[in-house]
């Protein structure tokens, strides 16, 4: 199971790799927010050790409690943050691009 | 001792696997939507989805128990991530990554340390679990600290110069890493008394806090790049820990693509990331920089928006050069409008993008793009550089560090071999800058006493708004 996982891993590096070398510069920061985004799927470990976890002390039920509101901060904050990044690219260029064509 | 997940997986295992491939399918796919202006906001919500869909798969692993406290945990991450997210104002955001990647690694460091306790210090965990969790737990802990202090440094909170310890901050960091493996490797070997969980995690929180304090602000972008990257090394390392084959994809995605933008960002700086590390840039070169200030007789040419706007109104070709100072103000929408008068007047009008323009690579293209300038307008510096020589105008607008013609001169700064925009090589310079204040990396700008240039001292915002109240007024 764990060389399996440890295959998975090295995989994935790669496929990051290959998918995010193509990013053009200017996206750099919204790619780093949207990858920071994604690495908030820590909260799911949170969850699983919080609910599988049956004896757990109050120390580490508040650690965990803290571990997935931390996590939720990660990936909601992320993804919001990504999109408002985002969504300012969209402003139709192809207007303007015309304009700036016919002063040329 | 009761396994954490393998006999839970049975039941619900294949639909939760089935699942899990789909979300980090769409990761990938999501991911690869962020490579073009066009694909990138359904990019990035088709990650988004993934995550929900992750999300929703672990709940219906079997066995989950303390669901009041999970949802209520959520709950407040939520209410807390989506306020601050949406407020937010945009010259702020690269702090918010730092601070949204440093609970993040705050989240595996708290996930570990748990884990340890749990299990009685990993008493009967195989080392394929306890390896993992150690490493999550160092670098977790790094990131956290390391990402506060980025924060409090871009906020202002803390100051940008360097902090530290001189030459007795190196023995000092390494210390604090060996103290930190060799708690772990105490704990891998079989020790289980409390103490060494905490002294792991208090030597990995100083060490992030040492990293990250004697680094100059000019490099906080790649530091905050480079603490992405080991947030996501963490999040795989739980995944393997865990036997989560979401967390192994999702994390060691990040932790490729970090470290892929963070030599990307130190290459742009002309800075090793093992340099960058070792800290102290920003205060020592200004001594350096005063000297290559002197040999340029040390005069400073003060000029007015009127005369700016005439210069601009008669250019071919006027490239605006945006740096910090530019998102500090709050000028992007300003620039904007003295762009579209100045095309009125059949000016060419380019902006010359730095790559570590301002405190993150993109950062000036997302604030311009705010304003709306096309995106076609906005020329790397690979691109624009050719073209100063037949500009007439080059509007420096509180960049800095970017256009310092000392990076390609004076081998004694500290930026040296630095690319740099040449800005130099424009017929005319006007500098917009609040004072006479160094940049970011605390280093004179030998540009500013060449005999083209002429400076325009005020607020970005109001001196460009003067400047095309003139404009119009001509």
């Amino acid at each position: 199971m764990f060389i399996t996982n440890v295959a998975i891993l090295v995989l994935a590096g790669f496929v990051g790799y290959a998918v995010i070398s193509k990013v053009p510069n200017t996206l750099h920061t919204p790619l780093m927010s949207g990858t920071n985004a994604i690495h908030g799927i820590v909260v799911l470990g949170g969850i699983i050790v919080l609910g599988l976890g049956e004896d757990l002390s109050v120390l580490d039920k508040g650690l965990l409690v803290i571990a997935i509101i931390f996590g939720t901060i990660n990936v909601v904050g992320g993804f919001l943050v990504t999109d408002r990044m985002l969504e300012m690219f969209k402003s139709k260029p192809e207007p303007v691009k015309e304009d700036q064509e016919e002063q040329r | 001792m009761r396994p954490l997940l393998a006999s839970s997986f049975v039941h619900s295992g294949d639909l939760i696997a089935v699942l899990y491939i789909i979300s980090f399918g769409l990761f990938i796919y999501g991911l690869s939507g962020l490579t073009g202006p066009r694909t990138a906001v359904r990019g990035n919500r088709i990650a988004a989805l993934g995550m929900a869909l992750a999300l929703l798969a672990t709940f219906l692993i079997d066995g989950m128990g303390n669901w009041v406290l999970i949802i209520i945990a959520l709950l407040i991450g939520t209410v807390i991530g989506i306020p601050s997210a949406r407020s937010v104002k945009m010259t702020a955001v690269p702090q918010m990554v730092a601070l949204f990647n440093g609970v993040g690694g705050g989240a595996v460091a708290l996930i570990a340390w748990a884990e340890f306790n749990d299990s009685a210090g990993f008493a009967d965990k195989p080392l394929t679990f306890v390896i993992p969790s150690l490493f999550a737990a160092i670098v977790g802990s790094v990131s956290f600290w390391g990402s506060n202090i980025a924060f409090g440094k871009l906020q202002e909170i803390l100051p940008g110069r360097p902090i530290g310890a001189g030459r007795l901050q190196q023995p000092l960091n390494l210390l604090l890493l060996l103290i930190a493996v060799g708690s772990a490797a105490a704990i891998a070997a079989g020790e289980t008394a409390t103490i060494y969980i905490l002294v792991l995690l208090i030597a990995s929180a100083l060490l992030g806090l040492f990293v990250v304090l004697p680094i100059g602000g000019a490099d906080m972008p790649v530091v905050i790049s480079l603490l992405n990257a080991f947030t996501g090394l963490s999040a795989a390392a739980t995944g393997l820990a865990l036997n989560n084959t979401a967390l192994i994809v999702a994390g060691m995605i990040v932790g490729a693509s970090g470290t892929i933008l963070t030599r990307l960002m130190a290459h742009a700086m002309n800075r090793s990331i093992p340099s960058i590390i070792a800290g102290g840039f920003g205060g020592g070169g200004t001594e350096a920089g005063a000297e290559g200030a002197g040999e340029h007789g040390g005069t400073v040419r003060a000029t007015t928006a009127a005369d700016a706007a005439i210069q601009m109104a008669f250019a071919r070709q006027v490239v605006i050069v945006p740096g910090y100072g530019m998102a500090v103000a709050q000028a992007q929408h300003a620039v904007r409008e003295l762009a579209t008068e100045l095309e009125e007047r059949n000016v060419e009008v380019k902006y010359a993008i730095h790559p570590v323009a301002g405190r993150m690579p993109g950062h000036m293209n997302v604030l311009l793009a705010e304003a709306d300038v096309p995106y076609d307008q906005l020329k790397e510096m690979d691109e624009i550089n050719p073209e100063f020589s037949r500009t007439d105008v080059a509007l420096v607008i509180g960049a800095n560090d970017v256009t310092n013609p000392a990076a390609n001169t004076n081998s004694d700064s500290p930026i040296y071999g630095m690319p740099i925009l040449n800005v130099n090589e424009s017929k005319s310079v006007i500098v917009l800058k609040r004072s006479m204040n160094p940049g970011f990396a605390g280093i004179e700008n030998e540009l500013y006493f060449e005999p083209m240039t002429s400076m325009l001292f005020g607020d970005a915002k109001s001196s460009v708004a003067e400047i095309t109240a003139e404009l119009g007024a001509l």
